[in-house]
């Protein structure tokens, strides 16, 4: 019960943030050169004023911004995110097409990133300056100044156009038409090297701060204590270490789910994975500005409910803080 | 006693790593506790006495801080010569410790009963029921009111007198030999100190446990203390039966600390009451709020001071005693008006404080100043020295060569080279960085000068010498001092009256030599019982330092 | 450190290192940090003599097209596909990312600090205010804002620096922020206040100064930061068609990855050493920043 309250009550606390960035990136679109009729006009190659004029009515941009940020809002709160002018498609059914592929790709880098980083760091700090150590840290600084699209083209090069293990790019296997488990063996195949190029820089990320993290709680005074009772190594960093140090993880987690669905614009574009951000890209390249309105929206959706779990389990490992 | 002796130190040396200040931080040192005895290792910070407790345990920070000479027995065996794997079954098992900060001892994440329960599961065979029966009846042991709901509770749900009875209950679950205690009273406040070292007593003859108990604190010494050890920059000073060292110390140093304790003999009462009042404050309360509504956690509203009144005469020190969450603190920040309160006045030079203006409070603050409780945190660490104590004149609209002329003459008022002036906080002792905060405080000649616990961060000895340089400053400049402190042996030594504060009220006010010779309020009369090493008389030693 | 007797009084040292001294001397000793600054110089030293070196446009065909490394000696790293030096694009690129790691970084230090200064010293609804509008550029991603910004406001070069500025600026705020929470419940501050010391000195002089090493320190991770969204801006071909830069070397290697990679490794290999440059030297100034006891 305490938990439905809790979440309500986090729900709305995002309300006025999401409304903020709504507002926000409208009023931003607005200020762009040529709106959607000019990008329609321009694909068609030019047409008359007086079609223009009624195209511009017809999509309601005749009106002033806030009177048009008004009927965005109304349209919103029905859940009617406008139309895409170039999938020739209401944007919900775009995004909703779209959508499970860059939660795939999300959820598969994250959790990979986060259980070889932690176990990483952890190793890492238990033998803290050792050789092991110094090999760990130095990749985790090269992965970290790896830019992830250079990465995923070194990974083209060697596992597709060398050794032809894995396929270039697409969700799946247009004409295999498999079903079934096969199918999704199919779409994990072609997610491999995406989600491998995307979680590198995060595995960078959560390796350093579990590895800081760890060797701090190392020094606590309860530390010392479970040492004064009698405890191994392994049972200290098990029972006592990990479990503390991974709080600063988690929010950095929580922190960096914006950035990640960022870095999903250049991993998808690049193996033409049919996702949320090689549609941002496309929507921001061909102007369809309904659609990109509809993908920041999302998107922060998205982050808000990520950060809610993620907080839920922060609350989880931490009993001193009280869900209320 | 006949009995072997639990733990013999012999010639013990620690080596600490090279480039730091001295290459040992224990030298020579040799210790013995039998069965049923408690031996109190005293020093001040920095004398390795931390350490020396750590050996015991092997659990100094090797290789860097290691043991290089001498042995450690434990019931006749060298620890020295242990392996990891003989240690880890030996700690927890027949060595325990506690610590001295509960709150921190304790792993946030684990309920009570399961930090007391691994003890059990690292040593024993015992089953799942076994050691909940037993870990329940050692909670009991130890006086916590409900056993089972403490066994299923976080450390930061209990408070921090029942948190350091759980880190006892956890030492003594298994019957240990031999418990080291390192400063296990310190973080606590007095009337919960008085009730652990009567656990810890108790505990000690029930079991015929050995206790190595570690401490700064003199008062505590004369309290429990069978046989002493004073230990001085890693060297073993002095040691023997407790009667004769604290009545009849020899070495210099030992004679020095014990002369720097506080005796309980407050001043003669001064008759001041034709001086003019320097300070009225006339009902002040304040509220910490309860946190949010709808949106966000609630919290719940926290009286800290509640229609609180008193008045300050000229060149009066008026004593703000109590333990912690009785508001002294607060106080200390409504009168400076760092922190505004819901109600009331304070009036100095017949203008109100509290309710001034920008421009009438910035002059008002010259004629009030405070020295903080900890020396390097009040202190901008990124300013010269000359600099921190000319800042307030210079905001005042003092020249600022004539400001730092006058710091400079203020530096060797608070007996401090002139050199120091242009040094950096981080560059000085405790002791030294509070005479500069008094020099701050001077500096802007101000009326009142409001001091929240002074010394109550330095060692003892530092701390005479800080209390005897405000009280000398006192006399000389005729200052009117608030000295708030949790420490009644200091209140004794320098207060002329005392305001006694529970829960945010003043439940008795007086000279201070008439309360403490007949305290009215059963909480006064609890905290002067609670005074660590009250029977005891400090000798006067004539040679003393 | 105390003896019963009077405290020593400081005796004036002949030789006090100066606080730099110590500073440097701490970060020669870190071997890592150490080989960060020689990767900086050299990329400093890249920019500078970009034009000496490699003279001339760098996107104009000087050869044949698709030469490999060290077949030519006029073009010692070869040609891509349009005959374009890639040595003289590596040297020039160099300026641009220095710039937008500088300039870009210059920009979101100095927003996050503003805000993050005023909301963590005043906190209340001021803090509120400031934190939801954090948040909201927090919870968009920042490179999505990025290209609706540069796509919106067109992809010049200035354009680009300040939009990477404007979207990376609430990390250094959220740290600002919490270290002046933590900071102005410091007594030195409530010292400053006791003697009158007015806010805007307060928040400048007193506590920025003590809250500044670990921004310092963070700001080399936004400096790498911006040059990798810059590059890969520049990948996507949203970056300045007028000038070389390394994300667009490797967006134009792509075409040919299959047959000459070398076009696509040699500009990936310079943003890998000059970020790998940024986050050895902010390791390095944080281990002298704020030094703890190690080893």
């Amino acid at each position: 019960m305490s938990l439905l309250l809790y979440l309500l009550r986090r729900l709305l606390q995002a309300l006025p943030v999401i409304l903020l960035i709504i507002v926000g990136s409208f009023l931003l679109i607005k200020l762009a050169p040529g709106d959607t009729v000019d990008a329609l006009v321009g694909d068609m190659g030019g047409a008359d004023p007086a079609f223009v004029a009624r195209l511009r009515q017809e999509y309601g941009l005749d009106q002033p911004v806030l009177v048009q940020l008004w009927r965005y809002l109304v349209k919103l709160a029905q859940l009617d995110l406008g139309w895409s002018y170039v999938y020739e498609q209401p944007v919900t059914q775009v995004l909703a097409s779209r959508l499970w592929v860059t939660l795939l790709l999300m959820l598969g880098a994250l959790s990979s990133a986060f259980v070889v980083g932690v176990a990483l760091g952890a190793f890492a700090a238990r033998r803290a300056y050792s050789a092991a150590d110094n090999i760990i840290s130095t990749l985790g600084l090269v992965f970290y100044a790896m830019p992830s699209f250079f990465l995923a083209l070194l990974l083209v090069l060697l596992f597709s156009v060398k050794l032809n293990w894995l396929p270039v790019g697409g969700i799946r296997d247009i004409g295999a038409f498999h079903t079934g488990w096969r199918l999704w063996l199919d779409i994990a195949t072609h997610l491999l090297m995406p989600t491998l190029a995307l979680s590198l820089i995060y595995l960078a990320f959560y390796m350093r701060l579990m590895r800081t993290s760890v060797l701090e709680v190392m020094d606590l005074d309860f530390v010392r204590t479970a040492r004064a009772k009698g405890a191994g190594s392994s049972r200290l960093m098990f029972h006592h270490i990990m479990r503390n140090a991974l709080l600063p993880v988690i929010t950095l987690l929580g922190l960096q789910i914006s950035t990640v669905l960022g870095g999903s614009v250049v991993i998808e574009t690049i193996f033409s994975l049919p996702g949320l951000g090689q549609l941002a890209y496309t929507s921001v390249v061909k102007r369809d500005l309904n659609t990109l309105m509809g993908i920041i929206f999302l998107c922060s959706i998205i982050v808000v409910v990520v950060n809610i779990l993620t907080d839920l389990v922060y609350a989880w490992l931490d009993p001193r803080i009280e869900l209320k | 006693m006949t009995t072997a002796p639990i733990l013999e130190i012999q010639d013990l040396r620690i080596s600490l790593p090279p480039g730091g200040d001295r290459p040992y931080a224990l030298e020579h040192l040799d210790l013995t506790v039998n069965p049923g005895e408690i031996v109190c290792l005293v020093g001040e910070s920095g004398s390795g006495k931390s350490l020396a407790a750590n050996a015991v345990m092997r659990l100094l920070p090797e290789p860097h801080v290691h043991v290089s000479a001498g042995r450690i027995l434990l019931d006749g065996e060298d620890i020295c010569a242990k392996s990891e794997s003989e240690m880890r079954a030996i700690r927890g098992d027949r060595v325990a410790m506690i610590f001295q900060e509960p709150m921190t001892a304790l792993n946030p994440q684990k309920t009570v009963g399961w930090q007391i329960d691994e003890v059990l599961r690292l040593h024993t065979d015992l089953d799942r029921k076994a050691r909940r029966a037993r870990a329940l009846e050692i909670l009991g042991d130890v006086h916590i009111p409900d056993p089972a709901s403490a066994y299923n509770a976080y450390p930061h749900q209990i408070s921090g007198g029942q948190r350091q009875r759980v880190m006892i209950a956890m030492a003594l679950v298994l019957n240990p030999r031999l418990i080291i205690a390192d400063e296990p009273t310190t973080a606590l406040d007095v009337t919960t100190q008085k009730q652990i070292l009567h656990l810890i007593k108790e505990m000690q003859r029930q079991h015929g446990t050995g206790i190595l108990f570690i401490t700064h604190d003199f008062g505590v010494v004369a309290e429990i203390a069978d046989r002493i050890a004073v230990l001085r920059l890693g060297e073993l000073v002095e040691s023997g039966p407790a009667a004769q060292i604290l009545n009849h110390p020899r070495h210099p140093y030992t004679q020095a600390l014990i002369a720097a304790v506080p005796a309980l003999t407050p001043p003669a009462h001064k008759d001041l009451s034709a001086a003019p009042v320097v300070l009225r404050a006339q009902g002040l309360a304040k509220t910490f709020a309860a946190r949010g509504g709808l949106l966000s956690g609630r919290r719940q509203a926290v009286t800290a001071v509640r229609d609180l009144s008193f008045e300050l005469r000229q060149g009066e020190t008026l004593g703000v005693v109590g333990e912690s969450g009785s508001g002294k603190t607060t106080v200390s920040r409504i009168v400076t008006r760092l922190l505004p309160p819901d109600r009331g006045e304070v009036v100095i030079g017949g203008r109100d404080l509290i309710h001034a203006d920008r421009r009438q409070l910035r002059a008002m603050r010259r004629d009030i100043q405070m020295i903080f409780q900890d020396p390097m945190a009040s202190l901008n660490p990124r300013k010269r020295v000359v600099d921190l104590i000319a800042q307030g004149p210079i905001v005042h609209g003092v020249p600022r060569a004539e400001a730092h002329a006058r710091a400079r003459e203020l530096l060797s008022l608070v007996e401090l080279s002139p050199a120091a002036a242009e040094r950096y906080p981080h560059e000085f002792s405790g002791g030294q960085r509070q005479r500069i905060g008094i020099a701050r405080a001077i500096a802007m000649q101000p009326k009142v000068i409001v001091a929240d616990e002074p010394v109550s961060a330095l060692d003892v000895s530092v701390q005479a010498q800080v209390l005897r340089l405000l009280a000398d400053l006192r006399d000389r400049l005729n200052l009117s001092l608030l000295f708030v402190t949790h420490d009644l042996r200091v209140a004794a030594q320098l207060c002329d009256r005392i305001i006694v504060m529970q829960k945010g009220e003043i439940v008795e006010t007086g000279p201070t030599a008439e309360v403490f010779a007949d305290p009215r309020h059963n909480y006064t009369q609890a905290l002067l019982a609670s005074i660590p090493g009250r029977d005891w008389q400090p000798p006067k030693l004539t040679d003393a330092a | 450190m105390s003896v019963p007797d009077i405290e020593p009084v400081l005796e004036p040292q002949l030789t006090r290192p100066s606080r730099a001294g110590v500073l440097w001397r701490r970060f020669r000793r870190n071997r890592a940090a150490m080989l960060g600054l020689v990767l900086f110089v050299a990329v400093v030293l890249a920019a500078l003599l970009a034009g000496v070196i490699t003279p001339g446009d760098p996107l104009r065909r000087v050869g044949v097209p698709l030469t490999a490394p060290f077949a030519d000696p006029a073009t010692p790293l070869g040609t891509d596909q349009l005959g374009r030096d890639i040595l003289a694009g590596i040297l020039h690129g160099a300026r641009i990312s220095l710039l937008i790691g500088v300039v870009a970084t210059l920009i979101s230090i100095t927003i996050g600090i503003l805000i993050g200064a005023v909301s963590g010293y005043f906190g209340g609804w001021i803090d509120d205010l400031l934190m939801r509008v954090t948040e909201a550029f927090q919870t968009i991603p920042s490179f999505v804002l990025l290209l609706a910004l540069v796509a919106i406001f067109g992809s010049t070069i200035e354009n680009i620096v300040i939009a990477i500025g404007i979207v990376s600026w609430t990390a250094p705020a959220r740290m600002v922020r919490a270290e002046f929470m933590s900071l102005r419940k410091r007594e030195f501050v409530d010292a400053a206040r006791n003697l009158g010391v007015g806010n805007v000195s307060i928040i400048f002089r007193e506590i920025l100064p003590n809250a500044l090493p670990p921004v310092i320190v963070f700001a080399s991770v936004v400096m790498a930061t911006s040059i990798l969204m810059e590059s890969a801006l520049a990948f996507l071909a949203l970056g300045d068609p007028n000038y070389a830069s390394w994300g667009n070397m490797i967006g134009q290697g792509r075409a040919v990855l299959r047959t000459d990679w070398y076009c696509t490794v040699i500009p990936g290999i310079a943003i890998l050493l000059t970020v790998l440059s940024f986050s050895l030297l902010g390791e390095g100034l944080n281990d002298v920043l704020n030094p703890r006891q190690k080893k």
